[in-house]
């Protein structure tokens, strides 16, 4: 036990010396989703620390990464075929995530090159989908920018590039707003401080989404029961239609 | 007052959908359709997913046409016999519908030929039924009397094979007429998400030829069993039936039923199809918008 905790301390103290610990933290590890539910804001904050434990001297920059459940998806393009608008070409992406959103406190362009913006997924035009299929670049990119705009259309893929906001070097937050048409599931916020181009420090935080009381237990009878589901709306519809007839019989 | 729906996954504010509801209400209340038709297209411009507006859409027109088919019950308008043929026919039609949702949705052209249908069968009818209101109506201006219209059904009736006696419509002809127009009319309302009032009216004075008395009701509840197995072919195979939705959309509809059928006594009945048409015609042209200029979206999304 203590030789582990002196291999630890070891290599912190030896490789960790110049890298700077990054503790993040989330305004809310769960988000209910219940009646009257418009959507809610995240806040991402935390605090950059150089491991000696005083402020972090340097500058630093910070992006943070929002991530919702992926899921295998098909993207279906129309194109005019005979004057009319129909689904022609489509890609499958295996891992195309619910939810997507980016905050940096300067724009990504400026704080590190393409390539590894491209690894840590720093923006929307950086998620990493999985095509699956025969891959010709320049229609990716094409059904790629098309699934872009749809969902940023919808809310669901979102681009702060000043979104983060630092303090004295040591504390960061950024606001990410959860529309109401968010998928429930875990979500990962991802914060990387940045330094000189390259990515010097990363943690993870989840947040779990997540239905509960009426609206819980709707999504589930609807899919455990389907068939009582089924005939629980029928009786509702004939009920009210019933009812409001004698009411305003009345009337 | 901002509503979540469960199903669908987003937040609506729910005066409008209230609204809505009523809006159809009130026109199934003066036309005698279910208003489907109104209320998948503008839900599906809300925002609300296609399949569970079309699903929940058939819920409400449950509702809409129970207090309409009690109405015309109390004065003998409605002709069971019939109406249990076409329910027969529409049941059949459902499962045939179902199937071909499901085949256009493999293929990914399920969209297309929700449109397309629209635009075909909301010209169709919205021309025929415009025409035949503004003839109507002048000829009333002038002065002159129509000349009632002969009833008489299609020649194509006739050539069916076994023939059924149907009292309250006032004919003698194949029960299979009747059971093929009820099939038709039930692969469009699971297609379309509507209750199929609007075809399933002027089908029955024009093609089967029945009195107008019982033509209304008959089709009211046709409509009725048909959005009942509907519902429940969707609760079963999308599982897409918004409850929350659903419910918003019937405290709408339910009342303005009532409203439209009180305004129904007031207004020119030719006056109510112009204007019935000029909706519909409105609707179809914008699906035609859709469907040859620029859609709504170029992407869509189905998870695998």
């Amino acid at each position: 036990m203590i030789r582990i905790a002196l291999l630890l301390l070891a290599f912190f103290a030896l490789t960790g010396a110049r890298d700077p610990i990054l503790v993040p933290e989330v305004s809310q590890h769960e988000v209910k989703v219940r009646q009257g539910f418009t959507g809610t804001e995240l806040l991402l904050f935390g605090a950059i620390l150089d491991p000696a434990g005083t402020r972090a001297a340097r500058g630093y920059d910070v992006v943070v990464v929002l991530k919702g459940p992926s899921e295998p998806i098909r993207l279906r393009e129309k194109s005019k075929i005979g004057g009319m608008w129909l689904n022609a070409a489509s890609t499958d992406f295996r891992s195309a995530p619910s939810f997507f959103a980016v905050a940096a406190s300067r724009p990504v362009k400026d704080i590190v090159d393409e390539r590894t913006a491209a690894i840590y997924e720093f923006g929307t035009d950086f998620i990493q989908l999985s095509p699956t299929g025969e891959i010709d670049p320049a229609e990716q990119a094409r059904f790629t920018s098309g699934l872009v705009d749809l969902k940023r259309r919808q809310g669901l893929y979102e681009e702060d590039m000043h979104g983060v906001k630092i303090s004295g070097q040591v504390l960061y937050q950024a606001r990410i707003a959860l529309p109401s048409n968010v998928q429930t599931g875990t979500y990962t916020a991802e914060t990387f401080a940045v330094t000189n181009g390259r990515v010097v420090a990363s943690a993870i935080a989840e947040v779990e989404v997540k239905k509960v009381g009426f609206e819980r237990f709707v999504e589930v009878f609807a899919q455990r029961q389907a068939f009582f589901y089924g005939l629980l709306a029928v009786s509702l519809s004939i009920a009210m239609g019933w009812m409001a007839g004698r009411l305003f019989a009345l009337i | 007052m901002d509503v979540y729906l469960p199903i669908a996954n987003l937040s609506v504010n729910g005066l409008v959908i209230v609204l809505l509801g009523a809006l159809t209400g009130v026109l199934s209340g003066l036309f005698g359709v279910g208003g489907g038709f109104l209320t998948t297209p503008l839900l599906i411009f809300y925002g609300v997913p296609p399949t569970v507006a079309a699903a929940s859409a058939s819920t409400q027109v449950t509702g809409a046409s129970v207090s309409g088919v009690l109405a015309h019950n109390r004065r003998g308008g409605v002709d069971y016999r019939m109406g249990a043929v076409t329910i027969a026919g529409g049941m059949i039609g459902s499962g045939i519908g179902a199937l071909l949702f499901r085949f256009f949705q493999s293929i990914g052209q399920i969209d297309t030929v929700i449109s397309i249908l629209y635009v075909v069968m909301l010209g169709a009818i919205g021309t025929l039924m415009a025409r035949e209101a503004w003839g109507t109506l002048r000829a009333d201006k002038k002065g002159e009397r129509p000349r009632a219209a002969k009833r008489r059904h299609h020649p194509l009736v006739a050539a069916l094979p076994g023939r059924w006696r149907f009292y309250r419509s006032g004919l003698y002809i194949s029960p299979l007429a009747p059971l093929i127009l009820g099939a038709l009319v039930g692969i469009l309302t699971m297609l379309m998400g509507v209750g199929g009032g609007f075809m399933l009216v002027p089908a029955m004075l024009y093609i089967l030829g029945m009195s107008a008395g019982v033509v209304v009701g008959t089709s009211l509840f046709n409509i009725l069993f048909v959005t009942m197995v509907t519902t429940m072919m969707h609760a079963l195979t999308t599982k897409a039936v918004d409850l929350v939705l659903a419910a918003l959309l019937l405290l709408g509809s339910v009342s303005g039923a009532q409203i439209g059928t009180q305004m129904a006594q007031k207004v020119k009945p030719e006056m109510l199809r112009l204007i019935l048409a000029v909706i519909v015609l409105l609707i179809a042209l914008r699906m035609l918008w859709g469907l040859g200029v620029r859609p709504d979206e170029i992407y869509t999304v189905t998870p695998l």
